[in-house]
């Protein structure tokens, strides 16, 4: 929290400090930590308070060896996707209580008071709402669900790379700690989600908040980058016998185009953001104003990651409503290949599009006019896909549960979202619209409508399938309510007061017009509140209540695809006999023929990989690494370094990697799952 | 991340290398296994060849600019058309890429490579030359 006076102030105290403590806390100083500011005490209160109470329990409980042996050293692909999705649950809650602080300052600041948020804090919460809800919410949410489901779409066993998979998920957590420990210890960026420059550069923002988003986003966009490689290769060389490219579930499609876009793109991310910090911490000249420098080639660099990465978050959730559509109305897919075709389209297009975040900033007609026409392009992919779900609903036997009203409700809220894209495609509209809260609201309503319904709906739809007992349907109505009316209650008013020409990331209005807009547009994200509320006391009251939602079958939505063959939760070796796919919808195919529940009559034993504590290692000291070079700690920086590199070494002589379960074992476990089956029957 | 000798025992370690046949549960049968994907190696005489290629592409552009023989707009493109052949013989020579059937996947994968590579090179070339020249008309080089 620097005030505009406190930077100076700050520099001059780590001038006098004497040269061990400078060697020994590098930047960091007693008065780092923001004590004078009430509002960051008790967040940051809340949050050490809640540290202490969950470890206490944990140690209360005596759950300590189970919580290492079987959660922070697994390398199970469905332990590690749950994983992703409590980490993005977590960081939802963080996300959100700035939204909710953004909202009320606006609606506070717009009748002549002046709100309760500093400037430079209100700047802090814009920045880490749009950071963490992209990076650190939906980017973990779409991943913990290709981990979980993917493998069992494609009848394998675990990920390519299962060790790789801790390791990723490991560094995207460190990358979520540290912006976490932005909140307490130092300042978080006030440079907005992309930390444009020059304002990002050390000139502008002489703070640690732009070095704490550069190595939070660096270390975590490793993270994201392994686990494409390792979702491409699962899905490319693990595919169980005759399951073809064209017989893979749409789902396992989506994943394959989102981590071959992650592959492409977030190398660009890694370089555009080690440019930056080139010039923060080595003096450089890539985008400050002089020097050569040109901020311009930053924000096109930053944008032609960025833009594919909006694909990245949103086909993913394209696939889960395909498959919730497809079990929901009981019918297959409607345009299987039309399906896929979109979906391989938009992948390519999403490269093509990405001035559009730019139009403003001078390219010229020509330029604007091309990336206008590609932008309008890509409608048509997505429209073919919307059309595809309504054609699998018509005539269709529509049960309305869960997963096909999240479904119903984004395709509207979708729809609607994708039209005032359009719009904002026109390049001529866009200069009237640019940086106004027209986008805001165009782009919440795609990124809520598409990417958060399709997570909430992969949830409900696929928990019980991950832990074996159904999510409570009534609570789930309130939460898919609440967040729907309350979602169009809380946009609408940002979509009129764009119109009439409020700009975005005010934390003081000064037109009494805009108050009532604002004061709607809170109510509007406390009913959201509600929804998420809603949505967490359903997860915590269907595990209090988890014998009466049992699922025995492993099927309980009357499934299509592979995933629903498997005991639910599926045992850790997820199939005991690689399945033999003959068709589209394998596991529907096999009811039908009657060979879905026949039980083998021997087994084999199964190559399985052992659990290793090295990615989680990793991952937790490359916290250490990103704090160090935050804040100027060099041994802290080459230690943590020199510590990931040893361990990742160490690991390469290990040799006791992989065992057979033994046939028996297997068998065990098989046959409670079909005396389960049994018991279902009755 | 990966042991030291690299990708094919990894695979043959992972829980599913090629489970196909029932019999073949036997780490060495699934270790010989994996070797049938991997691509074939070069000979001695093919890394010669490219190594030779890329020293020869490698020292005429060095000539051409030390000896200041053309000026730099003839230059600048001859360096990049050379450096292309040489990405070109690299490709063929060390990485065994090549049009046979088994190569499909590494060919569809370059291509989507060159294409999006493609685009982002020619398209910010296009983008940032015209942001440079309607916005910073003072700071473009003289020509």
């Amino acid at each position: 929290m620097l005030t505009q006076a406190e930077p100076a102030a700050h520099a001059a105290s780590t001038a006098d400090a004497s040269p061990l403590v400078e060697f020994l806390f590098g930047k960091l100083r007693l008065d780092s930590v923001p004590w004078h500011e009430p509002i960051i005490m008790v967040a940051g209160a809340g949050m050490v308070g809640g540290a202490i109470l969950v470890l206490g329990l944990i140690t209360y409980f005596k759950q300590w060896k189970y919580l290492w042996t079987e959660w922070l050293t697994s390398v199970d692909h469905k332990k590690i996707g749950a994983m992703y999705i409590i980490l993005a649950l977590i960081m939802l809650l963080r996300g959100f209580a700035d939204a909710l602080m953004m909202r009320s300052q606006q609606a506070l600041a717009s009748n002549g008071g002046a709100g309760y948020l500093p400037p430079d804090h209100f700047d802090q919460i814009f920045s880490a709402h749009g950071v963490i809800m992209i990076f650190f919410m939906a980017m973990p949410f779409v991943i913990g669900l290709m981990n979980v489901v993917m493998p069992l779409q494609i009848g394998a066993r675990d990920v390519a790379f299962p060790y790789l998979n801790s390791m990723s998920f490991w560094l995207t957590a460190a990358g979520a700690i540290l912006i976490n420990v932005s909140l307490v210890v130092g300042e978080f960026s006030h440079a907005g989600w992309l930390a444009y420059p020059p304002f990002s550069e050390l000139e502008f923002s002489p703070g640690v908040g732009v070095d704490y988003y550069i190595w939070a986003l660096q270390i975590s966009g490793l993270g994201t980058l392994l686990s494409g490689v390792n979702l491409i290769t699962t899905i490319f060389k693990m595919r169980a016998p005759g399951m073809t490219l064209m017989r893979m579930p749409v789902f396992t499609w989506t994943t394959l185009v989102a981590n071959v876009l992650i592959v492409a793109v977030f190398p660009i991310l890694t370089v555009t953001l080690a440019l930056l910090g080139a010039d923060r911490y080595l003096g450089m000249h890539f985008f400050t104003n002089d020097g050569g420098g040109n901020p311009m080639m930053y924000v096109n660099l930053i944008w032609a990651w960025g833009h594919p990465e909006v694909y990245i978050l949103i086909l993913p959730a394209f696939g889960v409503f395909s498959e919730v559509v497809a079990t929901f109305s009981r019918k297959r897919l409607f345009g299987y290949d039309g399906m896929v075709y979109a979906t391989a389209a938009i992948g390519v297009l999403s490269f093509l599009v990405w001035l559009h975040h730019f139009f403003t900033m001078g390219a010229g007609a020509n330029v604007n006019a091309f990336f206008g026409i590609s932008t309008m392009v890509i409608s048509i992919p997505t429209g073919v896909k919307i059309f595809n779900w309504l054609f699998t609903m018509y005539r269709g036997r529509i049960r309305l549960e869960l997963p096909m009203m999240w479904t119903l409700g984004f395709i509207i809220t979708f729809v609607i979202g994708g039209m005032t894209g359009v719009l904002l495609a026109v390049p001529g509209a866009d200069f009237v619209l640019h940086n106004s809260v027209f986008l805001i609201a165009h782009f919440h309503n795609v990124i809520i409508g598409g990417v958060v319904f399709g997570c909430l709906a992969g949830l409900n739809y696929w928990f019980p399938k991950a832990f074996g007992f159904k999510l409570h349907a009534g609570i789930g109505k309130v939460s898919f309510w609440c967040w729907l009316i309350g979602f169009w209650i809380a946009f609408l008013p940002i979509y009129a007061l764009g119109l009439m020409g409020m700009t975005r990331r005010l934390d003081y209005v000064n037109n009494p017009v805009w108050h009532v807009y604002l004061i709607v547009a809170l109510c509007g994200a406390l009913l959201i509140f509600v929804g998420i509320i809603a949505q967490l006391v359903q997860i915590v009251y269907s595990i209090w209540k988890r014998d009466e939602l049992r699922d025995l079958t492993g099927d309980p939505w009357d499934g299509r695809t592979l995933e629903w063959a498997t005991s639910s939760p599926p045992p850790f070796y997820n199939f005991a006999v690689l399945p033999k796919i003959g068709n589209h919808d394998a596991f529907w195919d096999a009811k039908q023929t009657g060979t879905a529940y026949v039980q083998p009559k021997a087994y084999e034993p199964i190559h399985m990989p052992h659990n290793t504590p090295t990615g989680f290692l990793i991952g937790i000291v490359s916290a250490g690494l990103g704090f160090g070079l935050v804040w100027h700690i060099w041994w802290m920086a080459s230690g943590a370094l020199l510590v990931m590199i040893g361990l990742g070494i160490v690991h390469t002589f290990n040799e006791n990697r992989d065992y057979y379960v033994p046939a028996d074992e297997v068998k065990a476990i098989e046959d409670a799952h079909f005396a389960n089956l049994k018991k279902a029957e009755q | 991340m990966s042991t030291p000798d690299n990708a094919k025992p990894r695979k043959a370690r992972s829980p599913h290398a090629k489970p196909v046949d029932t019999d073949q549960t036997h780490a060495e049968v699934a270790h010989h296994d994996a070797h049938h994907d991997t691509a074939g190696h070069g000979t001695v005489k093919s890394y010669v060849i490219g190594f030779i290629l890329s020293v020869i592409l490698t020292a005429i552009p060095f000539g051409l600019t030390m000896a200041h023989m053309m000026p730099a707009a003839t230059l600048i493109p001859v360096v990049v058309a050379i450096g292309v052949v040489q990405i070109l013989v690299h490709l063929y020579f060390f990485l065994h890429m090549n049009t046979s059937s088994s190569q499909t996947w590494n060919n569809s994968a370059f291509i989507f490579t060159v294409l999006i590579v493609g685009i982002l090179v020619i398209g910010s070339l296009w983008v940032m030359y015209h942001l440079n020249t309607n916005m910073m008309p003072g700071m473009m080089p003289v020509e």
